[in-house]
């Protein structure tokens, strides 16, 4: 066992994995849950009719104008002059083929006309009234002064995760997290945006218009959930390779319930309680993971990836990409380039023993 | 004494100096003068915009295809969720050269092709000013185009977004050669529109037929004029922006890195300063093509022209005051965002006036269902929905959703179909059978329009759906489970189809040359003078000039030969030129406003140069991309000497200056020459294509300068020590730029009063005076400690100052040409053309400087 455990690669004792998707929540802007999507889902409902109306409308007189009946005496000289196929038309002599003293009208005064009323005045009336809609929900939907001093959370963008920081005058008390954004039901909470490598942006449908995360600035945005639920967001602006699979999930809580979670999250990783436990620890320490992860309350302090320090208690692995589960997470780690092509995080040798050890530790992480 | 060539007779059969080029012999008639090279060498030094239009149609349709497979397997990707056709990082590389393709390598170039082929041909004008350039744009796109294309056979594709956003796309987090392929690539295609913009202004401007004022332009002429000047405008701040791009790749500078002083956002405003005027630089010429088909479909002049052209003029300004749209989501101030979705929704008025102008037009017609037709009315259908879509993604807030997903590639594609491709298709069906000769299949035409137009509405309609459920843009894949799985399968479908009628239409253009029925001279019964020649035109086309008296001349006058009622003055020089000069090439100048002729053009008959100066080119690109010394030397060597010969005097001008006596004084002109030669003086096109130059350097100017201010007050502050330059050396350095002025004051005055024997003097102390300033200008930046590799806002600087230098140094080149031509042949008005023009230039370098010194080196002691 021990003269080929080197050769043999975790892989082969993780049952086979498919990368089973799960769109753990919805992620649609027609179906606005909190103020701010629906401020925006409303005006879209407006644009939508009225849209569909004037384009249908403009297709009508377009109909019209094709296939009205005419009279020959309102057409123009030209219209005697159908569009020969065989070309003969011309009078390449003279090079020209008009016929002097033909007066029937061009009908241009009907034409300024609908080039002014059609063109000119009717838009703008339109678009007049739509832009004061815009102007009311542009303020109605901006971050307020007095969000500072609401709960604040600080999201980074990174190549291709998010790193959640809930924000507290005091630094012992601010929880990390990451891809995972838990909110109070029906409270204003304050987003901070920033990134560490690349422009990214901040998309969570369900609630809120989007906002760019862009390295060395620092952008706001506020979240509101009318009632508990999840929303899946995930990155709008092209940001490499993993673009795709950058996702985060929002979770709304009642505020009893948040507070416990919060003060659950800013705690340090509880010690292990029997000594297999701490053989798992140990395992984990031993490894390359702590090259990247940290783990609050353990020696393990790097911040390139996701802060693990209560990695079992998110709903998913991956940046939105598994559902958190014992066989996703070992096979998450166990080969991290099939599941997210591109990523970051690179498969570190481990034995089979070392793997399932690291997994039982990582689960116990709640 | 020189004999006097008679341009009446074309008798002047004298021989030529033969000695330098032997293998020419000097042409003796109209024919043999316009008439095209043979052989592999004549290949490729023709210059005649009809042969060198057809190669840019061809290749830039190629493009097309291209671009559109590529779309395809984008599609077949996305059929499906979770699918692994191909993977993340090919799927990058095809949205990224998808959207370059289309952009850079077909629609511009398509429609300059066209334009190239059509605006002499609609102006009643045998040639486009600057023959050479039209030839110097085709070889350096068709060469930038195969260069971003080689990318693949290294596996190197571009795969940052045609975009190119900052910092995802610096040397850290794009190490590969990947987007210098397609930064450098660009630079050559952005040349190319650049060349063809300043030919297309001058040659709307000043070559028409007779009678052909400003008020009767064809439609499609006002719109690429238009078009042109906004290509002046923004793709200068993309040559810069591109220029910048590659400099920090390359670690030279600082401009967009965050951790150093520079801002990523600036690149967004330096693209999108450029790329929403591209939109409607793309729309705009399809205005003008409509414009044509619509009303000679209808049977009737379009409805209200003025407000037509106003239309199209009201689109060209308000376009560059849209950019931020493309930045709502990046944190800009509500006051800023409400700004410009006002001008937002604005801009959506003057094609709503296009559009009902196109409308009223066949409501007062009589609508003829032709293949022409029938593609227009798609594109009107398609427009109005992607206008409509438009107006929504102005209103910021609901940006904020829409934003960067499936919304907008749908919005965009409407847009895009309805405002480009079909009308470019449309436009296609009307005018090829002018230029083969042959008509095409109406019925494979009808199908083609049908399939295009189903398949079209099929793969982008759900994609408004797809986006708003949450579907981001430029992802591989897609979880299942978010209810997008329909959308994209129709997505697809729609594709294929929409694949299928491009497809049936070249097709339908490859049998119509050989087997499609004799077009002859106007197939559609059209107004305009391209449908008074023969299908395909003549090499000269114009052998006549038409003369024009309405902007119908096709429906409204008997003639546009001579008439009673014309100014004798018009008949006189139309008869003069009639099938004439004959050993040289020329075409009317007409004046701007009212098109009466003031002047006779020579144009050149052919030139391997604009050939030999695209290789320099693409020799200096591939030594960028590798950094390699050698093909650097080698590239600069060949621009060097292709340039050389490109100035080199030619031969038929010589001809053209003796039969018109243009090298003489006023008073003993010939008498027989009834128009003067527009050369040496400031009606000459070489005089009007150098302020579209002095244009094209003040936009580059005014665009480093936005950079440097705007980093100036960028969110990183100056580091500590980071002293304003020094004043007194800059102060130095500004006599003689203040010299450099009054020399040139000097030296256009020397040109005006012909006094020939002080020009170079003039021009010499001109370009002493600029690179004394050069000198000078060098030494107080160095004094100043900005280090531009350092921190953006140094970079901004020596942006500012280092393409003064660059300007300045460029116009002593120029000056010390004109040295030349005023040493060795001083009555030469080809030499005092070389002064006028490097005198537009100096001015400029020199005033410029004195921006620069105040932004530079005063406006931080005072802020």
């Amino acid at each position: 066992m021990t003269s080929i455990s080197g050769e043999m690669t975790a892989t082969s004792l993780v049952p086979p994995i498919i990368a089973q998707p799960v769109a753990v929540a919805p992620q649609s802007a027609l179906a606005p849950a909190g103020p701010g999507a629906a401020e925006i889902g409303w005006i879209w409902d407006l644009m939508l009719v009225s849209g569909t109306i004037i384009t249908l409308a403009v297709f009508a007189v377009l109909g019209v104008a094709l296939f009205r009946r005419r009279r020959p005496d309102e057409l123009p000289p030209e219209a005697d002059r159908p569009a020969d196929p065989r070309g003969e038309h011309a009078n390449v002599e003279s090079g020209g083929r008009g016929r002097e003293g033909e007066g029937r009208p061009r009908s241009e005064r009907l034409g300024s006309r609908w080039l002014v009323g059609g063109g000119i005045v009717f838009p703008g009336v339109v678009l007049t009234v739509l832009f004061l809609f815009t102007l009311r929900t542009l303020g109605s939907i901006a971050p307020r002064p007095g969000d500072a001093a609401a709960l604040t959370v600080e999201v980074i963008g990174k190549q291709w995760w998010w790193e959640v920081r809930y924000l507290d005058e005091d630094p012992s008390r601010i929880a990390i997290t990451a891809n995972e954004l838990r909110i109070p039901v029906g409270r204003r909470v304050r987003i901070l945006l920033g990134a560490s490598d690349v422009i990214h942006s901040f998309w969570v449908p369900g609630l809120q218009g989007k906002t760019d995360m862009i390295p060395g600035r620092r952008n706001v945005t506020w979240l509101e959930a009318d009632a508990p639920g999840r929303w899946r967001g995930q990155c709008a602006e092209f940001c490499g390779v993993q673009h795709a699979k950058m996702a985060l999930v929002v979770v709304a809580e009642p505020q009893a319930q948040f507070d416990a979670w919060l003060e659950r999250q800013i705690a340090p990783a509880a010690a292990p309680a029997d000594s297999a436990g701490r053989a798992d620890e140990a395992a984990f320490l031993a490894s390359g993971c702590v090259l990247c992860h940290a783990v609050r309350g353990t020696p393990a302090g790097a911040r390139l990836g996701p802060d693990l320090t209560h990695v079992a208690s998110r709903l998913t692995l991956a940046a939105g990409e598994l559902p958190n589960t014992e066989g996703h997470l070992a096979g998450w780690i166990a080969d991290p380039q099939s599941v997210k092509p591109g990523s970051r995080m690179p498969a570190v040798p481990l034995t089979p023993q070392e793997l399932h050890a690291i997994t039982r530790y990582l689960r116990s992480l709640h | 004494m020189a004999e006097r060539a008679d341009a009446g007779t074309g008798a002047g059969t004298r021989e030529e100096e033969g000695s330098g080029n032997v293998a020419h012999r000097p042409p003796r008639t109209f024919d043999e003068t316009w008439d095209q090279p043979a052989g592999v060498q004549g290949f490729l030094a023709t210059i005649d915009n009809i042969p060198i239009s057809m190669r840019y149609m061809v290749t830039s349709f190629a493009f097309f295809v291209a671009g559109g497979i590529l779309a395809l397997v984008m599609r077949v990707q996305l059929a499906r969720p979770e699918n692994d056709f191909v993977d993340p990082q090919t799927y990058n590389q095809l949205f990224t050269m998808h959207g370059t393709t289309m952009m850079f390598l077909f629609v511009i170039p398509f429609l300059e092709a066209f334009a190239n082929y059509v605006i002499p041909l609609l102006n009643g004008t045998r040639d486009l000013p600057f023959p050479r350039l039209t030839a110097l744009s085709y070889w350096t796109y068709l060469f930038g185009g195969i260069f971003i294309y080689s990318s693949f056979l290294f596996g190197l594709a571009p795969d940052g977004g045609w975009f190119a956003y900052m910092p995802l796309n610096d040397k850290t987090h794009s190490p590969g050669l990947n987007m210098d392929f397609w930064d450098i690539g660009l630079s050559v295609a952005e040349v190319a529109a650049l060349g063809a913009a300043a030919e297309m202004i001058v040659g709307i401007l000043r070559m028409r037929a007779p009678g052909m004022s400003l008020n009767r332009l064809p439609l499609f002429s006002w719109a690429m004029l238009v078009t042109s000047a906004m290509i002046i405008f923004a793709f200068t701040p993309l040559v810069v922006g591109t220029l910048m791009l590659e400099l920090d790749r390359k670690e030279m500078t600082r401009f967009f890195d965050p951790n150093a002083g520079g801002d990523p956002l600036l690149w967004q405003h330096l693209f999108w300063v450029f790329g929403h005027p591209e939109v409607y630089i793309m729309f705009v010429p399809a205005v003008g093509v409509m414009s044509h088909v619509v009303q000679v479909f209808s049977r009737r002049p379009v409805m209200s022209y003025t407000l037509m052209v106003l239309a199209i003029i009201a689109t060209g300004f308000l376009s560059f005051g849209l950019w931020a749209h493309h930045m709502y989501t990046t944190g800009i101030s509500a006051v800023t965002l409400g700004l410009f979705a006002a001008v937002g929704m604005v801009v959506s008025i003057p094609s709503a006036v296009n559009i009902f102008g196109w409308i009223a037009t066949i409501w007062a017609g009589k609508p003829v269902w032709r293949t022409p037709l029938v593609f227009a009315l798609g594109a009107i259908v398609i427009f109005v929905i992607g206008g409509v879509t438009g107006v929504m993604v102005a209103v910021a807030p609901f940006d904020f959703q829409a934003h960067d997903t499936y919304f907008v590639v749908a919005h965009l594609h409407y847009v895009l179909f309805g405002g480009t491709i079909f009308p470019i298709f449309a436009g296609l069906y009307y005018w090829l059978p002018k230029i083969s000769g042959r008509m095409l299949g109406e019925r494979m035409g009808m199908w083609s329009a049908g399939l295009m137009f189903g398949g079209f509405n099929l793969a982008f309609m759900p994609m408004h759906w797809s986006g708003l459920e949450g579907m981001p843009r430029r992802v591989y894949t897609y979880p299942t489970g978010l209810g997008l799985e329909g959308y994209n399968l129709l997505s697809t479908i729609g594709g294929v189809i929409l694949a299928l009628g491009v497809v049936l239409s070249i097709v339908n253009f490859v049998v119509s040359l050989r087997r499609g029925r004799e077009a002859g001279n106007d197939p559609w019964g059209g107004d305009t003078l391209e449908w008074s020649e023969s299908s395909p035109p003549a090499d000269a086309q114009f052998g006549r000039f038409p003369i024009v008296r309405s902007r119908h001349p096709m429906w409204d006058q008997t003639t546009v030969r001579p008439a009673p009622e014309d100014d004798p003055e018009v008949v006189r020089v139309a008869n003069a030129y009639d099938r004439r000069p004959e050993r040289w090439r020329g075409s009317l100048v007409v004046g701007v406003l009212d098109g009466r002729p003031i002047a006779i053009a020579h144009l050149p008959r052919r030139s391997i140069w604009p050939f030999v100066l695209s290789v320099g080119f693409l020799l200096i690109f591939t030594s960028a991309l590798l950094e390699h010394g050698p093909i650097a030397m080698t590239g600069a060597a060949v621009i060097a000497v292709a340039l050389a010969g490109w100035f080199w005097p030619v031969d038929t001008e010589k001809t053209a200056i003796e039969e018109t006596g243009a090298d003489r004084v006023d008073a003993e002109r010939t008498a027989e020459a009834p128009l003067p030669l527009a050369i040496g003086d400031r009606q000459a096109n070489g005089y009007w294509g150098t302020g579209v130059l002095v244009a094209i350097l003040a936009t580059a100017s005014v665009t480093f300068l936005a950079g440097y201010f705007y980093l100036g007050e960028g969110p990183s502050p100056l580091p500590d020590g980071f002293a304003p330059p020094p004043l007194v050396p800059a102060l130095l350095a500004s006599v003689p730029a203040l010299l450099a002025l009054v020399a040139t004051r000097w030296l256009t005055s020397t040109v005006d009063r012909r006094a020939d024997g002080t020009r170079w003097i003039a021009a010499t102390a001109t370009a002493l005076a600029h690179l004394a300033f050069v000198w000078l200008g060098i030494e107080s930046f160095r004094a100043s400690g900005y280090r531009p590799s350092e921190h953006g806002f140094a970079s901004a600087a020596f942006g500012v100052v280092g393409f003064g230098w660059l300007v300045s140094a460029g116009a002593a080149v120029m000056l010390l040409v004109g040295v030349a031509w005023a040493v060795l042949a001083p009555r030469d008005p080809r030499g005092r053309g070389v002064a006028l023009n490097a005198s537009l230039v100096s001015y400029f370098a020199a005033a410029s400087w004195f921006v620069a010194l105040a932004a530079v080196y005063l406006w931080p002691r005072i802020s």
